[in-house]
C-alpha cells in the first residue's frame, strides 16, 4: 500500500510539473479560484529524503487547507542544480503563482532570479538555506528567512558528545559536500562545541553526504589516529557509514554522533550506537514557509523566523 | 591485439600488469612515508574488506568494454538492489536468502533490458544504459521512498569475515569473480566470442555465432555482477542508502581503463582490472588517511585516470609500429 502511495505521488508529480512545464499554461488560475492564491515549493533534490520529507509535509498541509491556497511542488534533478532551479523560479513566475516558497540550491546564485519574481510582485519566502544577505541587497532582494540554525544545532550535538570527553582528547570531523552553506553551518557549530570542550580536532574531511565514501574517510581517521575519541558526521547517513568503519575497525570506544535524525539511525541512537542526532522536524520546514507566505499575501508583515531544531540523545548511562 | 598470445586474444600483456603492480608498490610507498600508520595489517584489512563492491561491479563491466560496449548504469543497477534488500528484508520481513535473490533477479532483469535493446534493435549501448542509469535511479528512490535502510545483523551473513587475516567473505568472493570470469575469457569459447564481438566481428560470423547473443548474455551478466556488488555493500555497511553509488560507473570505467581494458572494444583482462580498482582505491584510502582535501583528492585521481589513458594509447601506438 505504501509503494502504491508513492507511486500515486510520483504520477501527481509528474503531472504537475508537466502541467507546470507545459505550453498551455494549465496551472493559470482561472476566474474563480482567483481569489485562491497559488504557493509554489521550491526545493532542492527530491531524492534526497530530508527534502522528500520536507515535500510530503507540504501536501500534507495542502490537503488539510485546500480551500485557502494551491499548491505546486517541484525539486531539482540534483542539490546543485543551479540552472533546473533557476528555471523553476522562472517558470512559477510565468504561470501566475503568487509566492515561492525556496530552499535554494546556492546562497547566492539564486537570488537575481528571486529577485527579478519579486520584482513582478511575488511574494519571495527563502526557506531552508539561507540566502547570502550581500548577494541578496546587491540585487534587491528582500525575503524573509523560515529555517533551521544548523550551526546552533551542531553545536547542541557537539555539546553532548563533549560531556563525554576529557580535554585534549582527538576528534575528527566528517564533513558534507564543502561548497555547501549547511555543511559549512554544521562544521562550525562542531567545532564550537569541541573548541569550547577543549578537544583537538585533529582532521576534517568531507564525506559527500554519503555512506560509502563517509565510511572510507572514517576507517582512514580511525587508522591514522589510535587515540581518536569521537567521529562527528554532518548527516545520519555518514554516521552510519562511520559506524560501520567503528565496527571494522573494532575500535568500539569511539563515539559517533550526526544531524538529520532520518528513521534509520533512530533505534542506533536508542541503543546509544550513534550518540547524538539532531532533528530539523523537515516535515514542519516547509510548511513554516508557506504559512509565512500566506500570512503576508494576507497583508501581515514579513519577518525572519526560526524554526525549532529538537537534539536527539542516546539515554543516559548507568 | 596483435601482442597477444595464442589462444588468448587481445588479453593485456603480462608487461603491462606488471608495471601496475609497480605503480600500486610506489603509491603504498609513497602513503606511508606522509601518513604515519599505512603501513598495518590494518589498514590493508579494511582496504581489502572496503573493495568488493568495485570489484564485482568492474568485472562485469570489463566485459562489456570487450565486448565493444559500455554499461553507464552499474551504479544505479547497485543501488536499486540493494535497495529491494533492504525494502524486502525491512520492510516487508523477508529472509535474507529470499531478499538477495530478489535483488540479485532485479539486477539480472536491468541488464537484460541492457543486453536485449543493445543486441536487438543495434541502440548504442551508451544511451541504453544511460537510459537504465535513470530508470534504476528512479526506481530506487520509488521503492525506497528516497529514504535509507538500516538493516543491522539482518545482513551479518552478508558482511561475514573469515578467519583469513579476518579478511570478508565478500572480498574472497570476489577475487573468485575475478578468477572465474578471466577463466572464462581467456579459456572457454565463450570467452573469445566477447572478444570477437569487441573486435572482429567477421570472424564471429564466419563460426556461425550470433553477436547479439553473445551482446545480451554480457549485459545481463553485468546487471547481475552489479546486483552482486550492491549485495557486498550492503552486507559491509549494513545499511542501503538510496543514494548509494552515485557516479560509481565513472569510477569503475576508470578502473576498467586503467586495467588495460580498452573503450574501444576487443581487448582487455579482468586480473588488469582487478590490479586497476585496487589503485584506485588505494588512492581513495591514501588520501584520506594523509587528510588531503577534497580539490587535491579529486586532480591527483583525475591525474591517474589521464596517465593511464595516455600509456594505453602510448602501448598501442607503439604495437601497431611493431607488427605490420
Amino acid at each position: 500500500m505504501k509503494n502504491r502511495s508513492h507511486l500515486a505521488a510520483f504520477l501527481v508529480l509528474l503531472a504537475v510539473g508537466a502541467a507546470a512545464i507545459g505550453c498551455g499554461g494549465g496551472d493559470v488560475p482561472t476566474a474563480e479560484d482567483a481569489a485562491r492564491p497559488q504557493v509554489a515549493l521550491v526545493m532542492k533534490s527530491l531524492a534526497n529524503e530530508f527534502f522528500e520529507t520536507m515535500a510530503e509535509g507540504a501536501r500534507a498541509h495542502h490537503e488539510a487547507h485546500a480551500a485557502e491556497y494551491d499548491l505546486v511542488v517541484n525539486g531539482t534533478r540534483n542539490e546543485s542544480d543551479l540552472a533546473q532551479q533557476v528555471a523553476l523560479v522562472e517558470q512559477m513566475v510565468a504561470s501566475g503563482s503568487d509566492a515561492i516558497v525556496i530552499a535554494p540550491a546556492d546562497s547566492k546564485a539564486l537570488a537575481p532570479a528571486l529577485a527579478r519574481a519579486q520584482g513582478s510582485g511575488v511574494v519571495v519566502i527563502n526557506i531552508d538555506n539561507r540566502l547570502d544577505a550581500e548577494v541578496a541587497t546587491e540585487v534587491g532582494l528582500d525575503a524573509p528567512f523560515v529555517g533551521p540554525d544548523n550551526r546552533d544545532g551542531a553545536r547542541r550535538v557537539g555539546e553532548v558528545l563533549a560531556a563525554r570527553l576529557e580535554p585534549g582528547d582527538q576528534v575528527a570531523i566528517v564533513g558534507g559536500i564543502p561548497t555547501a552553506f549547511n555543511a559549512q553551518q554544521r562544521q562550525a557549530g562542531f567545532e564550537d562545541a569541541m573548541n569550547a570542550a577543549g578537544a583537538e580536532i585533529v582532521d576534517v574531511q568531507s564525506g559527500g553526504w554519503e555512506q560509502a565514501q563517509a565510511n572510507t574517510v572514517a576507517a582512514a581517521m580511525l587508522r591514522e589516529y589510535p587515540d581518536l575519541r569521537a567521529l562527528l558526521c554532518a548527516n545520519d547517513n555518514m554516521a552510519l557509514g562511520a559506524l560501520a568503519a567503528r565496527r571494522q575497525s573494532g575500535r568500539d570506544d569511539v563515539l559517533i554522533v550526526g544531524f538529520d535524525h532520518i528513521d534509520a539511525v533512530a533505534g542506533l541512537v536508542a541503543q546509544g550506537e550513534i550518540l547524538a542526532t539532531a532533528d530539523q522536524h523537515a516535515g514542519q520546514l516547509a510548511v513554516f514557509g508557506i504559512e509565512a507566505a500566506l500570512e503576508i499575501l494576507g497583508g501581515g508583515e514579513a519577518r525572519d523566523r526560526q524554526t525549532p531544531v529538537d537534539l536527539v540523545a542516546a539515554p543516559a548511562e548507568e | 591485439m596483435t601482442l597477444a598470445l595464442p589462444g588468448r586474444p587481445g588479453g593485456v600483456t603480462l608487461g603491462y600488469r606488471g608495471g601496475l603492480v609497480l605503480v600500486l608498490l610506489g603509491l603504498c610507498i609513497a602513503f606511508g612515508l606522509v601518513t604515519d600508520h599505512f603501513w598495518s595489517a590494518l589498514t590493508f584489512r579494511t582496504l581489502a574488506n572496503q573493495l568488493p563492491p568495485l570489484v564485482v561491479a568492474s568485472a562485469g563491466l570489463t566485459l562489456v568494454l570487450i565486448a565493444g560496449g559500455i554499461d553507464l548504469s552499474v551504479g544505479s543497477v547497485l543501488a536499486l538492489s540493494a535497495a529491494v534488500l533492504g525494502v524486502l528484508t525491512v520492510d516487508q520481513g523477508f529472509p535474507l536468502l529470499v531478499a538477495a535473490l530478489a535483488a540479485l533477479a532485479v539486477g539480472g532483469l536491468c541488464g537484460a533490458i541492457n543486453g536485449a535493446l543493445v543486441a536487438r534493435w543495434s541502440i548504442p549501448s551508451f544511451l541504453v544504459t544511460l537510459g537504465m542509469l535513470e530508470i534504476a535511479r528512479g526506481s530506487t528512490y520509488l521503492v525506497t521512498a528516497s529514504k535509507t535502510s538500516y538493516l543491522g545483523d539482518r545482513v551479518s551473513a552478508l558482511g561475514a569475515t573469515t578467519p583469513v587475516f579476518g579478511l570478508s567473505a565478500a572480498f574472497i568472493g570476489s577475487l573468485a569473480v575475478v578468477g572465474a570470469l578471466q577463466f572464462v575469457l581467456s579459456r572457454t569459447s565463450f570467452g573469445r566470442w566477447v572478444f570477437a564481438v569487441g573486435g572482429n566481428v567477421s570472424a564471429l560470423h564466419r563460426c556461425g555465432v550470433r553477436p547479439a547473443r553473445v551482446q545480451f548474455a554480457v549485459f545481463t551478466l553485468g546487471g547481475l555482477l552489479a546486483a552482486a556488488a550492491g549485495l557486498c555493500q550492503v552486507g559491509y555497511l549494513q545499511s542501503a542508502d538510496p543514494n548509494a553509488a552515485i557516479g560509481m560507473e565513472l569510477s569503475a570505467i576508470a578502473a576498467v581503463v586503467i586495467g588495460g581494458t580498452s573503450l574501444l572494444g576487443g581487448r582487455g583482462s579482468v586480473t588488469g582490472t582487478l590490479l586497476g580498482v585496487l589503485v584506485i582505491a588505494v588512492l581513495q584510502t591514501g588520501l584520506a588517511q594523509a587528510g588531503a582535501t577534497e580539490p587535491t583528492k579529486r586532480i591527483i585521481t583525475g591525474v591517474a585516470i589521464l596517465l593511464a589513458v595516455a600509456s594505453d594509447v602510448w602501448r598501442r601506438r607503439r604495437s601497431a609500429e611493431v607488427v605490420p
